[in-house]
């Protein structure tokens, strides 16, 4: 595509390297630093992005007389944040279980459509077998698929069996998506050389084996991606636990539904819920942003 | 090895001929089945917890069926003529086109130019690009029940702020439209971000030839944005348009928690078509089967406008596109 490899062959780094310089700033405005113009809009959207952080945070360490006498918080917290969680603590909402309850099924997720959605993608990406064309292209057609509108037959049957109001009825309409596996075979396909594999089976793996040992590892990077992607859609999803699960056994977002219609007088209390659901994915987002960052980039690229 | 393995008696050799050939038939097998076992979790898994229910719904939808009573007699589409016959629905109906035009037309609008701002040779490229995604990770309720303030009618920060600029206060939670844009301000917080990555992935696969050829024919900056980058994206505005489609006509969090009540307001003015599902199977009047056809009457509503959004989507931009690429043919045949 360039010729800066050739010259790096023929005349050496340095000249490779200020070709390239010269090929890029040939190419002109494109590659030009922008002015301030574009920092200060950017600067705007950063902190619209932001303050809501910033504003859930003021209120919950605020209470409800300061609230309703300052529409704008000023920007020094008060103290009231602990004690406004010890409100919720000691009142009768499973906040704590809530916690509990969203870790489990947003773990057990993550990992499930990561292990179902490297199977089955290792197989689509890299196996020959009959069908397999038409069966992509149904997991594929499925992405668009609003299963959501399901519910009422999945209430019924989850009724039925006993589930209702339990953990396993959230959990399992979750632990497979057509999205996951697409995502995976489309990373399997360039990510995995067949030679790998080969060698596996020639020095006698079995299928399982290989798929353990060769597609599990070259699987990695787009399976973590996968996971945080599922973690993050778990942790926030509502209006399927609302409709299964009831006020003694709820997940986060649950408890906070159950915070605004207890304590729809008090923001401080509302806000405080908020930051404590909100604080763990904003804690991974920070040290884990530039994976999804890149995760979305690749998958619209591919998709 | 071979020295120290003593020499075989025949028979034993036959029978690891047997075994070995066991083993051939073993490890046939597994080449045949594995593709099949390794993809099943996800087939069967789906079937039962996705798709089953989805068509089953058509079966709970032309029955009597009660929450707590079950499955009563076939009773057609009766269950279709009374959802029609619910003014609610019909109010729903407009809600939730409303509030995902006013959330989907301007999202793309906004995620596009941020798109082209962050395609720029900016400075901290990571820093700005987490910036704007940062609010994907806040969950629809917990974004609800903050701009649920924000938005407040009364000691709201947003009113107070139009106060400073002279504008009356808004009645966000009373009037129709305020309530319908508080809302779709919510949705546009969380996925602007979301889809500006989405369009600035697609921005960087467009070749830069393109932007040169542009560049030797005159254009301006602007020029190059609507006259190329434009036309370019659009695989990826089909995509994005579709992916909001379908989640923007289900939605259902972010107004569930506009208000403590979580019925869509005093005159259901932003109850939203899964709200109004909710409310029938859940709420009031416990009836699946009418809950069931709301279900699918947003399902077909969904494929419609997804196949309408499709062909616009691909006539505008084809015919755009087309003329782009002839353009940037001929220039970069003139560069040459």
């Amino acid at each position: 595509m360039s010729s800066v490899p050739v010259i790096a062959q023929t005349a050496g780094k340095g000249a490779a390297r200020s070709a390239a310089r010269r090929r890029r700033s040939r190419v002109g405005g494109a590659e030009r630093r922008p002015g301030w113009v574009t920092y200060t809009i950017l600067g705007i959207v950063l902190l619209i992005s932001a303050y809501p952080f910033v504003y859930s945070f003021l209120l919950a360490s605020s209470d409800q007389v300061t609230i309703s006498q300052n529409p704008i918080p000023g920007l020094v917290p008060d103290g009231n944040l602990f004690a406004n969680l010890q409100r919720i603590f000691e009142s009768n909402i499973p906040l704590m279980k809530g916690l509990v309850n969203s870790t489990i099924v947003a773990v057990t997720q993550a990992v499930a459509v990561v292990v179902f959605s490297t199977l089955a993608g290792y197989s689509f990406a890299k196996l020959r077998f009959r069908g397999r064309g038409p069966l992509l292209v149904f997991v594929i057609a499925t992405m668009a698929v609003p299963t959501q509108l399901g519910i009422v037959p999945l209430f019924i049957v989850m009724s039925e069996i006993g589930w209702s109001g339990k953990l396993i009825a959230v959990i399992l309409p979750g632990v497979v998506t057509a999205f996951g596996v697409f995502w995976m075979t489309q990373y399997l396909e360039s990510a995995l050389p067949y030679e790998l594999i080969e060698a596996a089976r020639v020095d006698g793996a079995s299928m399982i084996r290989t798929f353990w040992h060769v597609a599990m590892p070259a699987a990695r990077p787009a399976a973590a991606m996968l996971a945080l992607f599922t973690f993050i859609g778990s942790w926030t999803m509502y209006f399927w636990p609302s409709i299964i699960l009831n006020n003694q056994n709820p997940t986060l977002p649950l408890v906070l539904r159950q915070l605004q219609a207890s304590y729809f007088q008090d923001y401080s209390l509302i806000m405080a819920g908020v930051l404590l659901s909100t604080a763990p994915l904003v804690i991974v987002f920070i040290f884990a942003g530039r994976h999804l960052v890149t995760g979305i980039m690749q998958g619209a690229v591919k998709g | 090895m071979a020295v120290l393995s003593p020499p075989k008696p025949a028979p034993d050799s036959q029978r690891t001929a047997k075994r070995i050939a066991l083993n051939q038939r073993r490890g046939k097998w597994d080449v045949k089945l594995s593709p099949y076992l390794y993809i099943s979790p996800f087939f069967i898994l789906f079937a039962i917890t996705g798709l089953f229910p989805l068509v089953y719904t058509a079966v709970v939808s032309v029955h009597q069926w009660h929450l707590l009573t079950g499955q009563g007699e076939f009773v057609g589409l009766q269950n279709y003529v009374d959802v029609f016959g619910q003014p609610n629905f019909w109010k729903s109906l407009r809600n939730t086109f409303s509030i995902f035009l006013l959330s989907s037309v301007p999202q793309v609008l906004i995620a596009i130019v941020l798109a082209a701002l962050l395609d720029a040779n900016i400075r901290a490229k990571t820093f700005w690009r987490m910036g704007v995604l940062l609010p994907y990770v806040v969950a629809p309720v917990a974004v609800g029940l903050i701009f649920g303030r924000l938005f407040a009618d009364q000691y709201g920060l947003i009113n107070e702020v139009l106060g400073y600029v002279g504008i009356e206060p808004v009645r966000w939670h009373a009037d129709v439209l305020a309530s319908h844009f508080a809302i779709s301000t919510m949705v546009n917080f969380r996925w602007t971000g979301y889809n500006t990555l989405i369009f600035l992935a697609a921005m960087q696969a467009v070749p830069r030839e393109l932007y040169e050829a542009a560049i030797i024919d005159g254009a301006g900056r602007l020029r190059q944005f609507v006259s190329v980058t434009i036309p370019q994206l659009r695989a990826t505005i089909i995509f994005v348009v579709i992916t909001s489609t379908i989640g923007g006509l289900q939605i259902f969090d972010e107004p569930r928690v506009f208000d403590p009540t979580g019925l869509g307001g005093a005159d259901r003015q932003w109850m939203t078509i899964t709200m109004f599902l909710y409310d029938i199977g859940w709420g009031n009047q416990k009836n699946f089967g009418r809950a069931a056809a709301v279900a699918w009457i947003l399902f077909l509503i969904i494929i419609v406008i997804g196949m309408i959004n499709f062909f616009i989507t691909t006539k505008i931009s084809s015919s755009d596109g087309a003329q782009a690429k002839a353009k940037a043919r001929k220039n970069s045949r003139r560069a040459r």
